[in-house]
């Protein structure tokens, strides 16, 4: 099994949701707190697990703002998994997720430097490493509905924008978007083969103004308004 | 990337450290007690062990989580940075065997010694390759993932050590023969050249982009939002930026002081007649500052690709 997510840049609103919800998660899940240090002071600062950054895409008239949420890609080659010197970081067999232990991380910050994604950050009050979990302690929980065991991000996404699944198996929700749209990997130079896909926007449907205006029926009054603006 | 104070004093001392420990043994196996005075070389050993104590303690002051830096040994089979943890302790024991040795055969070379004093020189070899792999294994930092990190950890650290037995010879009353002398001078302007081609080589442009790491590749990409309003993590840990002047400042600084200074003092060493334990002192205290300039650099040109998911 290969879990993982598939996030589509051309549905994101950037609302910040999945960053909230994972951070409400996290803080009281098996790898919380996930500290803030002075979170309503002049100068806030703590560990989220998840990025919103935005972008704009190509030039003004035909630029496109892209939302982009970043968390851990759970790559297949993951460096910051080789570095870590004591063992806390390691990737699992099973499902290819990403793991911190908490009880054995030293918070030396070299797995940070590891990554290019920026998907770890050392908690300010702790002084480990916090990352994401793909919320290993929900998406396994047979206590919860089966339609509930998914990442909170993926749960509380208005737009869903967010697809969880398992990237082995072709028929996933995963894989067939991945087919059907195209996904794309981050910076793949670094060779860090990513499980995380980005589908890139969609061609916008183009509207031809002229054509509307075109097929407008005949009015008197619409007749009077084109000859007085001539 | 930040510099951290400690992690270049940890780099620079256990650097000084391990050259000593290199050129020491050295010495001692290929031409017998170096010192006129045994004491002066279990002084000197002594020190050597020091610094690397030193340094190793230094690396220690930056994990934000100290109480588990015990588990640092357990992952040597991949990890470079536990690899040089469980190759410093090993080394301990080791050096201790083989100066007691030596002392037991009063300064006669055993095979004991023999294969002792080689190891102490291979493993401390070692350790600077360790040192130097913990930042040139990182696929993240173009600047760093090269093999002239590790070749130029190596090339100042032997600088450092045969400064500092220039000195220990000096401040223990005997003439330096001219040989180490114009091998230091020789291997301070192979380490300039050395920095001046790395500095060139930290110009290269990065293969990675904000057009590879948003996977548009054929647009303009260009960074509206952080999406935070304060500096986070990321921008503190990985994006540290000085203005060009202070960077060509810095450049001319490390150059003059780490090498230009000690081969021109040792320059003058060679032609006083004596009394030269100021100039040997001077060219030591000049490297040490210029090398710890040299590491604070090293971090500064260093530029994480997370920096192109800011806009670079």
């Amino acid at each position: 099994m290969r879990l993982g997510l598939v996030i589509d840049l051309d549905t994101c609103v950037g609302c910040h949701g999945c960053a909230t919800a994972c951070k409400q998660w996290n803080t009281s899940g098996t790898i919380g707190p996930l500290s803030d240090t002075a979170p309503y002071g002049k100068d806030p600062d703590g560990a989220w697990l998840n990025r919103i950054r935005t972008f704009e895409v190509e030039e003004q008239p035909v630029s496109k703002t892209v939302h982009f949420p970043m968390s851990c890609l759970h790559c297949e080659k993951a460096d910051c998994v080789t570095v870590c010197p004591t063992g806390a970081s390691y990737k699992r067999d099973e499902d290819g997720i990403v793991l911190v232990d908490q009880d054995k991380c030293m918070g030396c910050n070299l797995c940070a430097w590891a990554c290019p994604y920026g998907a770890r950050e050392l908690d300010p009050v702790q002084g480990v490493m916090k990352k994401c979990t793909l919320c290993v302690d929900r998406i396994y929980d047979e206590n919860l509905p089966e339609a509930e065991r998914k990442p909170a991000c993926v749960l509380t996404c208005p737009t869903s924008s967010r697809l969880f699944g398992d990237f082995d198996d072709p028929n996933s929700e995963v894989s067939q978007a991945v087919r059907a749209r195209d996904g794309q990997d981050l910076m793949p130079e670094l060779g860090y083969a990513p499980t995380n896909q980005y589908l890139p926007p969609r061609q916008p449907v183009e509207v031809s103004v002229h054509a509307v205006e075109e097929e407008q029926p005949f009015t008197v009054k619409g007749w009077i308004n084109k000859m007085i603006a001539r | 990337m930040h510099p951290a104070f400690s992690v270049l004093l940890f780099t620079v001392t256990s650097g000084f450290g391990y050259g000593f420990m290199i050129i020491l043994v050295m010495a001692q196996l290929f031409g017998g007690n170096p010192f006129a005075a045994p004491q002066a070389y279990w002084l000197s050993f002594a020190v050597a062990l020091l610094l690397m104590t030193v340094g190793l303690l230094a690396s220690t002051f930056h994990l934000a989580n100290p109480k588990n830096a015990w588990r640092a040994f357990s992952r040597f089979r991949t990890s470079w940075l536990s690899r040089e943890g469980v190759l410093a302790l090993l080394y301990y024991p080791l050096a201790l065997i083989y100066i007691f040795v030596l002392w037991r055969n009063s300064w006669q070379t055993s095979p004991v010694v023999l294969l002792t004093g080689v190891l102490c020189i291979v493993i401390a070899g070692l350790l600077l390759l360790c040192t130097a792999m913990i930042y040139a294994s990182l696929k993240t930092i173009p600047q760093w993932h090269t093999r002239l990190v590790p070749a130029g950890f190596l090339i100042f650290a032997v600088l450092s050590g045969l400064l500092l037995f220039n000195l220990a010879l000096t401040s223990a009353g005997q003439a330096v023969a001219k040989g180490w002398l114009w091998g230091t001078v020789a291997l301070s302007v192979l380490a300039a050249v050395f920095k001046w081609y790395y500095f060139a080589f930290v110009g290269k442009p990065s293969r990675s982009n904000i057009n590879t790491a948003t996977s548009f590749t054929e647009a303009r990409v260009r960074l509206l939002d952080t999406g935070h309003s304060a500096p986070n993590f990321l921008q503190k840990e990985f994006i540290y930026e000085v203005g060009p002047k202070t960077k060509t400042l810095a450049r001319r600084l490390v150059l003059l002081m780490a090498f230009a200074m000690p081969a021109l003092l040792l320059f003058a060493q060679m032609n006083l007649a004596g009394g030269g334990l100021p100039l040997a002192l001077l060219a030591v205290v000049s490297a040490y500052l210029g090398l710890l300039l040299e590491r604070w650099l090293f971090f500064v040109e260093a530029r994480h690709v997370i920096r192109h998911y800011y806009g670079a």
